[in-house]
């Protein structure tokens, strides 16, 4: 049971359960799922300003930081008691591709040829980092909702505007990995 | 010109000044806690399903693999089936609510916001979940791109009445 659980799930498992956090969250306090929102509690509880845009009660939305703060645990028990010592497996085109740029570690989910903290001070890895996650919270709230908000919960609900944003998040993770990215990968 | 104190945003509910839920029940802060062993089960499925793996987002955005969107796809098709069931047969919370599912009009933000949001996605090969699942997962670096989208969430508020909608 636990070498099973050790493998990594297949998407006919995960998919799945991931697809039925909406109703849970839905059965146990009326919540809709969603990640990205807790990015912008923590800068209404956290950043005093006068902007409008944080000024609420997010008091009143803290469940939805104690479900970050439980993403985070999840993260580490799955990583530390249920993942077997293995190298990630990765398509073959990829990991050539990978090579020419000096990514070759693949031993954990996060690269750590790049994801390291002495290459925050990279230009490649300022940009992956810092850039990308100023995108992921910028563009987020920009649309709405991220992938848990908008992707499952939104198309869950048949939200036409969720669909047309996770159209745009599709396009612009293609746009991104596959004309620009290669020239930020090899700097 | 101030823009109409309209809520765009599909996650948070409290902004919403016209379908303010009566009902909403009054609970002990500790309650909180069930959505912290939500939040467990969320982030371990997470990461058991290497969706938080860089590796994935790359193959996905390549079309190198099937996993990622098999995983979206059939996620969604049981959420969209347990909403269909939810509203079907008027399904009430455990405390005995009428749940409330909310819909969201279309504006630009989820076309331009979508983009910026894809970009990003490639970069850090994470969506907001999956960054709070890879620093618990140990990679503890991943902390400076959450504080940056914490920046990025902020910096949106700043320019929100600048920016099309």
């Amino acid at each position: 049971m636990i070498e099973w659980l050790q493998q990594p799930w297949p998407w006919y498992l995960a998919g799945p359960l991931i697809g039925l956090m909406v109703p849970v969250l839905l059965l146990i306090g009326n919540k809709s799922l969603g990640i990205s929102s807790s990015l912008r509690h923590i800068c209404a509880a956290c950043l005093p300003t006068k902007i409008p845009f944080f000024q609420y009660n997010w008091k009143k939305e803290a469940w939805n930081l104690f479900f970050v703060a439980g993403v985070v645990m999840g993260g580490w028990l799955a990583a530390g008691f249920l993942t077997a010592a293995a190298p990630v497996q990765v398509n073959e085109n990829l990991l050539i591709e990978l090579q020419q740029y000096g990514i070759t570690n693949h031993d954990t989910l996060v690269p750590v040829d790049i994801f390291n903290w002495p290459s925050i001070l990279t230009v490649r890895g300022s940009i992956l980092m810092v850039g990308g996650g100023f995108l992921v919270g910028f563009g987020t709230r920009y649309a709405g909702g991220c992938t848990s908000g908008h992707s499952i919960m939104g198309l869950s609900n048949l939200q036409l505007s969720s669909l047309i944003a996770t159209c745009s998040f599709m396009a612009g993770g293609f746009i991104m990995a596959n004309l620009i990215m290669p020239y930020i990968l090899k700097l | 010109m101030p823009i109409k104190e309209t809520n765009t945003d599909f996650e948070v509910r409290s902004l919403d000044s016209i379908c303010i839920n009566t009902s909403e029940l009054k609970h002990p802060w500790w309650y909180d806690f069930k959505y912290l062993v939500a939040g467990i089960l969320f982030g371990t499925i997470l990461t058991k399903a290497e969706v938080i793996s860089w590796f994935r987002i790359q193959e996905m955005f390549r079309l190198q693999s099937f996993h990622m969107f098999g995983v979206i796809g059939s996620a969604v098709a049981v959420g969209a089936l347990s909403v269909f069931i939810i509203k079907k047969y008027k399904i009430r919370t455990i405390y005995g609510e009428e749940i409330e599912l909310h819909t969201r009009p279309f504006n630009k933000g989820q076309m331009i916001g979508g983009l910026l949001f894809g970009f990003g996605w490639a970069l850090t090969g994470a969506c907001p979940g999956p960054l709070f699942a890879q620093f618990g997962a140990g990679t503890t670096v991943i902390i400076v791109t959450l504080f940056s989208a914490i920046a990025g969430t902020w910096v949106y508020g700043l320019l929100r009445d600048k920016l099309p909608h």
